[in-house]
């Protein structure tokens, strides 16, 4: 996946430590969304994917960073966000992207229904923490 | 402190109308409100209405299932109305069929569903 919050030059980001900060995260990435001209269906999945994960990352990771940027490729529109906690990382890969896997309380529908949800998916995880980038495209 | 999903009576029937962006400690204070609210009004029917969620994301459509669970539990049946279309698509795709969990377009439909269940009830009692 491109380095699209390297290109950009407009990066918002919210420190994700409570419950409040994963709505706060969520607002940010709605208000990108609708500048970008994001058709309603596509700002509704996109939000819910930045909700999946913002809380993933706040549950798992014990927090992190959420950086969120509107980005542009030839006649498209499109909003990038990223998710980068310091927690102990994903052990299995394979696993975490499976539907109905959860190891925590949710419906294990996290990672995998947030993939579905957006155009792009990548996932860079290590002993030093999980960053998850994901980017939705308008039409 | 954070706020609460007020829970209004309406003769038998308890109604959720959420009007806020959820945090997750919002979802959890509703579980055990609309519970305790069961038991103490005797409720038959709760209506939970959904028409000002942008979204529902995983942890919400849980809450949704499990609140459906346990108000039948406690002798009331629960239908969740008024769900935007844009949040229906997302929820299918995200793999959240939320079965078990009883809908209608809106509230004055689920009301007619409400009362067509308990009808229904009486008839077999």
């Amino acid at each position: 996946m491109r380095d699209y919050g390297a290109d950009s030059v407009s990066v918002t980001e919210v420190a994700v430590a409570t419950n409040g900060d994963v709505v706060k995260a969520r607002q940010m990435v709605r208000t990108l969304a609708q500048s970008s001209g994001l058709s309603l269906v596509h700002q509704t999945k996109l939000v819910t994917a930045a909700s999946e994960l913002g809380r993933n990352m706040l549950v798992h990771g014990g927090g992190g960073t959420v950086r969120a940027s509107a980005v542009v490729e030839g006649p498209r529109k499109g909003v990038w966000v990223e998710f980068a906690d310091h927690g102990p990382g994903i052990e299995d890969i394979g696993l975490a992207l499976t539907d109905g896997w959860t190891s925590g309380n949710g419906m294990g529908l996290g990672l995998s229904g947030a993939q579905r949800l957006v155009d792009e998916f990548d996932l860079d995880t290590g002993s030093s923490g999980t960053t998850v980038r994901i980017v939705k495209w308008g039409r | 402190m954070t706020d609460r999903v007020p829970v209004l009576k309406i003769g038998d029937v308890l109604l959720v109308s959420i009007q806020t962006d959820l945090e997750d400690q919002m979802v959890l204070d509703l579980q055990e409100d609309l519970s305790n609210r069961i038991v103490a009004t005797g409720a038959r029917g709760v209506i939970i209405d959904i028409s000002a969620l942008e979204i529902v994301d995983s942890f919400v459509g849980r809450m949704l299932a499990t609140n459906a669970s346990i108000s039948r539990v406690l002798g009331a049946e629960t239908i969740v109305v008024g769900m935007r279309p844009a949040v229906a698509m997302t929820l299918v795709e995200l793999g959240l069929s939320l079965d078990g969990v009883r809908t209608a377009l809106n509230l004055e439909r689920g009301l007619g569903l409400l009362r067509r269940l308990q009808a229904s009830r009486s008839d077999r009692a």
